[in-house]
């Protein structure tokens, strides 16, 4: 056993409205510049839909994740590393930048400059990469928000997999989410594995995933490799880029920035302990359907005197322990299983985790469309969203995801019967399998979901891994070498190099 | 073509263009890791590109290495395996010519693309655009040179060529006198062939020398790096 700890993190879907807020605010803290205009690290999806970049989930169509040989053995879908580096040259598996879209602005000048005119000026779209007149845009990372366009485009999204499209049809106006997307930080990530340059590593010590921007040389196979998508090639510095997770906030203690500008404060994140041995192990499971609970399997139980032991030996700090037994993610993963992997079956073992949303049931059963078991709506009689969730989190195997449902419905029942009838329906909570306590808590921590029960985040530990005296007036952010004065260890022009930082953390 | 420009051409200017050729590229690796790149530009169009870079890549791989190989391999090796300098030198125009062509067309389609679509016009640099032509240029002139082979096929041409690159790296002063009374297309692609040389650290070139086959034999697939290790050890 070797255990290593991440921060993972868990969006309620329940409680997204979609305001694209942390989109946005990631949009002008990363990616606000040439050649990464088009990219989101978070982007805000409305689904049932294609997405950004279109059909991202259409793997047949993109080759990303992984696959289990006839062997058990796991390789990339999009090939073995010789297929890999043969698509050197030219990647058949790479979106064109329309597949996002071709990034633009508007012409606001316009607007002041314009002539007196009957008519009220316009501001028109340039495009951000030719600077030249677009006369339309076409796609976008939101553009089919609440549900725009038409159903038959929409409907070639992927996750309607054993769902007859006439049927989601009639279920169109009721049946509706939003999903919020950034990088994974997946434990099996494929990016990593698709990199020639070896230059995308995850962390050992809080599992963010990161390109080392001085050693990838655009061979652009990670955008490949990656499944979800989440990894953009830069066109102007011709290095690949993806979400770093916020990591000198995270470092510090401090949530993401998507996490947190979050209005419906649906975001959260905890540490996680896993059993690193057994990543293989888990990601090629036979059957895809297993891929849900073979990634529970290697979570371990923080509170474990065994797991704690093996931890402290592994080199685990103890206020990262501490802070794996306050996790919400473990919490909502493990204790109460109403979180999920998103499309488990690309076997990256990912990490960032979703609650699934209530809304079409709560909807249907307020209609009367289904039927109420007791005080709650029966989550099982309503086949296609829970069909469509069920592709979306676990591979299609419904179950789990029926069960998350209910716990949430019965979390509502539960605190209803408490706060407005004075009474502590202990019967609806036995139903679904937890104690009043759990539910209680459950309440507490996803519905009152205080900002210190959201983020639980222990500060990494800098002192260990770098000498202060030597950062001291060193660079800060800056792109490619800042003030480094280069990567080798020795100094061109004789003399002692002066040692600058020497932590992974140097990317960008 | 007077001596005194001979000897500049073709025994002193190698000499300048492989010392930047060796120097720049390593200060550049040092100091500007962050500039080292393959420069791609699928994204932006996919058109023309994988037909045009595949063609082009595979094409002038092989007549690198055919350059490589047949020029710095001592005569004698050639000689002890009985391989005789007209036939060498058939082989050098028969495959040299196929992979030239080869490499000229995905190269056509390449500069192309890179003068004509306004995505790729907009965003290429002087540098990207300048090599791509230096190279093309290299190309046409490499296919002129066939139809003077073709003139004399006893293979003593390509000695005298043998024997000047053989003379550059081995520090032979005289080696400019080898190419002295060669054909004029001889003569410029040369020049231009030392003069890629000498721009190759200040284009994208640079990514040939990170092309990543140990990719091939690297343990595993995945890649982890631990922050608390680098500082424990230097301890």
């Amino acid at each position: 056993m070797k255990i290593r700890a991440q921060i993972g993190m868990v969006l309620n879907l329940d409680k997204c409205i979609g305001c694209h807020t942390c989109s946005v605010t990631c949009k002008n803290v990363w990616t606000n510049r040439e050649g990464m205009e088009y990219a989101w690290f978070n982007n805000v999806e409305t689904k049932p839909g294609i997405g950004y970049p279109k059909e991202w989930e259409n793997q047949k169509k993109w080759n990303g994740g992984w696959v289990r040989n006839k062997n058990g053995k796991l390789q990339p879908k999009m090939g073995s590393k010789w297929r890999v580096l043969a698509k050197i040259f030219a990647n058949p598996d790479l979106p064109e930048i329309d597949d996002y879209y071709e990034p633009f602005t508007f012409d606001y000048e316009h607007l002041q400059s314009a002539p007196d005119a009957k008519a009220s000026p316009t501001a028109r779209p340039r495009s951000l990469i030719t600077g030249e007149r677009m006369e339309k845009i076409e796609w976008g990372p939101n553009w089919e928000e609440i549900l725009g366009g038409e159903f038959s485009k929409r409907s070639k999204d992927v996750n309607f997999e054993g769902v007859e499209k006439e049927i989601y049809g009639q279920f169109e106006n009721t049946f509706m989410m939003y999903l919020p997307r950034l990088c994974e930080h997946c434990l099996n990530p494929t990016c990593v594995a698709a990199c020639p340059s070896g230059a995308i590593y995850k962390r050992e010590d809080d599992g963010i995933v990161l390109i080392d921007q001085e050693k990838c040389r655009g061979w652009r196979m990670c955008v490949s490799g990656c499944p979800y998508k989440k990894i953009y090639y830069n066109w102007s510095s011709g290095k690949s880029e993806k979400c770093i997770f916020c990591y000198p906030r995270i470092e510090a203690g401090q949530p993401t920035v998507c996490s947190e500008t979050c209005v419906g404060r649906i975001r959260y994140l905890g540490v996680l302990l896993y059993d690193a041995d057994r990543i293989s192990e888990a990601a090629s499971a036979t059957d895809e359907q297993d891929l849900y609970e073979a990634q529970l399997s290697i979570f371990l139980d923080p509170d474990d005197p065994a797991v704690i032991e093996q931890a402290r030996k592994d080199g685990v700090p103890e206020a990262w322990l501490e802070a794996a037994r306050n996790s919400p993610v473990y919490r909502m993963a493990m204790d109460w299983k109403v979180a999920f992997p998103l499309h488990p079956e690309y076997r990256t073992l990912p990490m960032v985790w979703y609650v699934p949303p209530l809304s079409p049931i709560q909807s249907a059963a307020e209609a009367g469309k289904i039927g109420v078991d007791g005080a709650m709506p029966d989550v099982r009689s309503l086949r296609i969203p829970l069909r469509y969730l069920a592709n979306l989190l676990t591979a299609g195997k419904e179950e789990p995801v029926a069960l998350a449902l209910e716990r949430m419905l019965a979390m509502r029942a539960y605190m209803r019967a408490k706060t407005i009838d004075g009474v502590i329906d202990a019967k609806v909570a036995a139903q679904v399998g937890l104690e009043p306590a759990q539910i209680e808590a459950m309440y507490h921590v996803m519905a009152i979901a205080n900002y210190e029960d959201r983020f639980v985040i222990p500060t990494s530990h800098r002192e260990v891994s770098e000498d202060a005296y030597d950062v001291r007036g060193s660079c800060g952010f800056s792109f490619g070498n800042g003030c480094s004065g280069g990567s080798s260890a020795g100094n061109l022009f004789a003399g002692s190099k002066r040692k600058t930082v020497t932590t992974p953390t140097e990317v960008f | 073509m007077a001596d005194y420009l001979n000897t500049a051409v073709f025994g002193i200017y190698p000499y300048i263009a492989l010392v930047v050729l060796a120097v720049g590229s390593i200060i550049r690796y040092d100091r500007e890791p962050y500039t080292w790149r393959s420069g791609s530009s699928q994204l932006l169009r996919r058109r023309q590109l994988v037909v045009g870079s595949v063609l082009f890549h595979v094409g002038i791989l092989i007549v690198f290495f055919g350059h490589l190989v047949g020029l710095l391999t001592p005569i004698q090796v050639f000689d002890a395996f009985g391989i005789g300098h007209g036939f060498k030198q058939g082989m050098a125009i028969v495959v040299g010519g196929v992979a030239g062509i080869i490499c000229l067309i995905g190269a056509t389609m390449l500069l192309h693309r890179r003068l004509a679509d306004p995505r790729i016009r907009a965003t290429s640099t002087f540098g990207d655009t300048a090599i791509l032509m230096l190279l093309y240029a290299q190309l046409v002139l490499g296919l002129a040179t066939i139809p003077v082979s073709l003139g004399h096929m006893d293979g003593e041409e390509m000695v005298k060529f043998m024997s000047w690159a053989q003379g550059i790296f081995t520090l032979d002063l005289s080696a400019a006198g080898y190419v002295r009374d060669v054909s004029p297309v001889f003569k410029a692609h040369l020049f231009l062939g030392l003069t890629i040389f000498l721009v190759f650290p200040f284009t994208r070139l640079v990514h040939m020398l990170s092309a990543p086959v140990r990719y091939l034999w690297r343990p595993g697939y995945q890649v982890v790096r631990s922050k608390r290790a680098p500082f424990a050890q230097a301890k």
